[in-house]
């Protein structure tokens, strides 16, 4: 055993005298390297299917007990938007296959810029989220608890999600256009390369924003301005927040006018469910669905599925910012592209929970 | 003690200069703290649950002693009974989830499975520490509910009760989450490093059961704890925003919480006991100096637990409102788990039978092992049986069964394997008369602890009570006194190991005679655990392997 040890005493990180840089040190070759990161990267994608199984399963459930209330549901969902994104990832899974035959062949400029691409996508699809998103939070479809059931009033129309939600975006992109100003100042291909799909990612961000609003002020906006002038604002005093930064005097007025109203938190009034959170019962349809323990449970599924499959997006933005820095640094050949190979399966993944989604959710009716 | 045994307490030959190994290759906090080294991962994590493991101990004398009376009168009992609920809570969290299911996998298997492999390391040496540090802020997150206001809810957190309790539920559900995904890395890596990355001659049948034992383990850790992760996650959700999945109060289903909570959760039963039979197999076979008997049989009925564990959640729901066809079907596959389990027992058994069992401290945790784990896979079946279980559900007797496996199985296994591998870790010989008697007050106060609450359970005594009628008092403080005993022996095991540290012999290269590739690099391992690739064998071949007295362990002809 002293002779073993002895030898070990001169050894250093990279065991082997021939293993380049991006080979680590306790794989034997490129191959090897190469299948157990493509190995691992599958297995993950097994605990990724597996965590998304339990909504499944709740969909199922509940969808199954209650038809009706999904299919009713269904139709707040804009099928315009669901149908642009998924049309968006599927292009995104494109530009991601490409990205990595261009890894392979040694394409930098093209890699960066497929690598680019499937970031601006990803940015396209999450500001058309937002609108989404935030649409329906003005109508009040909130998940479980939150639900007020004011489809017809619209009475959150006026609260301005968007506008807030629109903040760290907006912040994320004038870094990416004050880094990119950087990278001409001090022109350096590199940097240029990474600010350039970065910066544009979020345009693309408010591109998929606009783009959301136009389609989603076609369908749905005859409630919302119908909501401004009915209901108004009656439930801010239930809420903080945007009501604060509302201006104008008719707020008053209308407060005046109807009682405020509080979110409903306390169980003996869910358990009646005639009780809505409504100023005007009679005028909301479907009392039957329409309240936090139909509607609001569709919602509640609604939101727990498209929201962790929308922070699998935002991961999967991270990670290829990280390709688009080892790819601006020329990082990739035929040996090593693995990690572009991985992320790639990882965004199919994505792109493919997505494809059940949308047609689980949207296209019920 | 045997005479193949005694020799290692023979002096060793101190002509050696400055052993390299992995220890000393470097040092500084830092060469810890970001190590990539799976060894060193290995003993961080040993440090970090065997401290877990200490105050879940705590947590459980501490349910002992308040039960030491019937507690008739709340003012007169040790703790109140909202602190009660709240000790057996923190005590299941803390044993389930930073305890027993990294116990062995994350410490053992971490240090053992590359070199038993014959790989320089695990495949994601990165995603590895990762875990770690994903396990020590779950252990965080922990520590913050056990400073605030405690969880009340017992280890499960079954809704309705869990939603509405005023106890810091949330920040417990974040700790679940990060520490289950510590543990799917930790089984991902194992999987893959045992995939891709087995040196040449080391065919899947040539892996000693332990790798074959966690294999099995990391495939219900991969498949099993994501569904627990999005289970708390829309727990969380539950209580910060109220979905209403699992609220009844909204149209919600709380059982179907109960399914998804168990849909891991009997899975995980399993990734706690597979390791534990893994470190059995390796034990029953260096310890007898006897090839393993029925090698493929254990190594497929490692497999088939790990598959038959996903269909048999159901039968901690008995009681909780399926139909009678579920119910049924699951009491049946549930008894189908006991046929691989049974088929390792008769082959440990047979392996000892005709060798020349070495009677020390690994073997006695061993020997120790095979009562108590037959005991509790035995009473599993009182369990599984439909009519018998409706009398038994939520009673002691749940409680003494799943400790004789959990407690009786993989912590005497754990503790087996922490002294097997002992040597090889630090590289220090311990007393092995002290280990052993350490073992057989391990094995008498458990008996003591746990058989009595078989016979509570029978005759009516609720688990989680804080409070009992007064028939049940003789019973209740003979588990006092075993828990009490079993403690004792705890401590003494943890005094032989620290002991050691400081006043141990150094030990030998192959101290107990095994012929598995860990036994073929030094002790402890130097920094890349082989120089040169070692040449792979047959795992359990001793035919070869002969007593050295010069070095004081054992060497191949």
């Amino acid at each position: 055993m002293t002779t073993e040890a002895a030898v070990h005493t001169d050894n250093h990180d990279h065991g082997h005298h021939d293993h380049p840089a991006w080979l680590a040190h306790h794989f034997d070759d490129a191959q090897q390297q190469f299948d157990a990161g493509k190995f691992g990267m599958w297995m993950f994608l097994v605990t990724e299917v597996l965590f998304f199984s339990g909504m499944f399963c709740a969909y199922v459930l509940f969808r199954n007990r209650n038809p009706e209330v999904f299919e009713y549901c269904s139709s707040f969902l804009n099928t315009k938007l669901g149908a642009i994104n998924t049309g968006v990832l599927l292009f995104s899974s494109l530009t991601m296959a490409w990205a990595v035959r261009a890894a392979q062949l040694k394409q930098h400029t093209l890699l960066v810029g497929m690598l680019g691409a499937t970031l601006g996508c990803a940015a396209v699809f999450l500001g058309v989220k937002a609108v989404e998103y935030t649409h329906k939070w003005e109508l009040g479809l909130l998940p479980g608890k939150l639900y007020v059931a004011q489809v017809e009033n619209a009475v959150h129309a006026d609260h301005h999600y968007l506008r807030n939600v629109l903040i760290v975006p907006l912040i994320y992109t004038v870094i990416g256009l004050l880094y990119y100003l950087y990278s001409i100042v001090i022109s350096s291909r590199l940097h240029r390369q990474i600010a350039g799909p970065v910066f544009v990612s979020g345009v693309c961000f408010f591109a998929g924003v606009l783009l959301g609003q136009y389609l989603e002020s076609g369908d749905h906006g005859d409630h919302a301005a119908h909501a401004s002038h009915s209901t108004s604002h009656g439930d801010e005093a239930g809420h903080d927040g945007a009501a604060s930064s509302h201006s104008g005097t008719d707020v008053a007025t209308a407060n005046a006018a109807t009682p405020p109203l509080t979110l409903v938190s306390d169980s003996s009034r869910l358990l009646n469910p005639d009780v809505f959170v409504s100023p005007v019962e009679q005028e909301i349809p479907r009392s039957d669905v329409n309240n936090q323990g139909m509607a609001g449970l569709f919602f509640s599924i609604y939101y727990c599925m498209t929201g962790v499959h929308a922070v699998h997006i935002i991961g999967g933005m991270v990670v290829i910012i990280w390709l688009i820095v080892k790819a601006a640094r020329h990082e990739f050949h035929s040996q090593y592209f693995g990690p572009v190979d991985n992320v790639g399966l990882y965004w199919h993944l994505v792109d493919f929970i997505w494809i059940y989604l949308f047609p689980l959710l949207y296209l019920i009716t | 003690m045997s005479a193949v045994t005694s020799p290692i307490t023979a002096p060793v030959t101190t002509e050696e200069k400055v052993e390299h190994h992995y220890l000393n290759h470097s040092s500084g906090f830092l060469s810890w703290a970001l190590t990539l080294d799976h060894k060193r991962i290995g003993m961080m994590y040993l440090a970090g649950i065997l401290f877990a493991f200490f105050l879940g101990g705590v947590f459980a004398l501490a349910i002992r002693f308040h039960l030491w009376n019937p507690n008739k009168d709340p003012d007169l009992a040790l703790f109140t009974n909202q602190t009660y609920n709240r000790i057996f809570t923190l005590h299941g969290a803390i044993m389930v989830f930073l305890f027993i299911i990294p116990s062995v996998p994350a410490a053992l298997g971490n240090f053992l499975l590359p070199i038993m492999l014959g790989t320089k390391d695990v495949a994601f040496p990165r995603l590895n520490l990762s875990s770690f540090y994903l396990w020590v802020i779950g252990f965080i997150f922990f520590s913050f509910t056990l400073a605030t206001s405690g969880i009340d809810t017992g280890w499960t957190f079954y809704t309705p009760y869990s939603i509405e309790t005023t106890s810091s539920v949330t920040p417990a559900t974040f700790g679940v989450f990060i520490l289950g995904f510590s543990s799917i890395f930790t089984g991902l890596n194992f999987i893959v490093t045992i995939n891709t990355m087995r040196p040449p001659g080391m065919t899947w049948f040539r892996m000693p059961l332990f790798l074959w034992a966690v294999y099995a383990t990391s495939i219900i850790q991969v498949l099993a704890t994501p569904v627990l992760g999005i289970t708390v996650l829309l727990l969380a959700m539950e209580r910060l925003i109220g979905i209403g999945i699992f609220d009844p109060a909204l149209n919600g289903d709380p059982v179907t919480f109960q399914h998804f909570f168990w849909f891991y959760s009997h899975p995980a039963v399993y990734i706690m006991i597979l390791p534990a039979m893994g470190i059995i197999s390796e034990l029953m076979s260096v310890h007898s100096h006897k090839g393993i008997f029925g090698y493929r049989m254990i190594a497929y009925s490692s497999i088939a637990i790990a598959l038959f564990g996903f269909l048999v959640w159901g039968h901690h729901m008995f009681t909780a409102g399926m139909s009678d066809i579920t119910t049924i079907v699951f009491s049946a596959l549930t008894f189908t788990v006991s046929i691989p389990s049974a088929i390792k027992v008769f082959n440990w058994v047979g392996t000892m039978y005709q060798g020349t069992v070495a009677i020390n401290t690994p073997m006695v945790y061993a020997l120790s092992f095979l009562f108590l784990f037959t005991i509790g896979g035995l009473t599993g079946l009182f369990l599984g049986a439909l009519s018998v279980d409706m009398h038994l559900h939520d009673t002691y007797f749940v409680v003494a069964h799943f400790h004789y496996v959990m407690m009786g199985g993989t912590l005497v296994a754990f503790v087996g394997g922490l002294f097997h591998w002992w040597p090889k870790m630090t590289g220090k010989m311990f007393n092995d008369a002290a280990g052993i008697l350490s073992g057989v007050i391990v094995f008498i106060g458990f008996n003591l602890t746990f058989l009595p609450q078989f016979v509570l359970g029978t005759r009516g005594m609720p688990r989680r009570y804080a409070s009992y009628v007064e028939e049940f008092q003789e019973l209740h403080r003979l588990s006092t006194i075993g828990a009490a005993t079993l403690g004792v022996g705890l401590l003494v095991a943890g005094i032989v190991l620290l002991h050691s540290l400081f006043y141990g012999k150094k030990a030998p290269k192959n101290p107990w005679g095994g012929a598995t590739l860990e036994w073929e690099c030094s002790s402890p391992p130097p920094h890349d655990n082989f120089s040169s690739p070692p040449s792979v064998g047959d795992p359990y071949d001793f035919s070869k392997i002969e007593y050295d007295g010069k070095s004081g362990g054992y060497v191949k002809k």
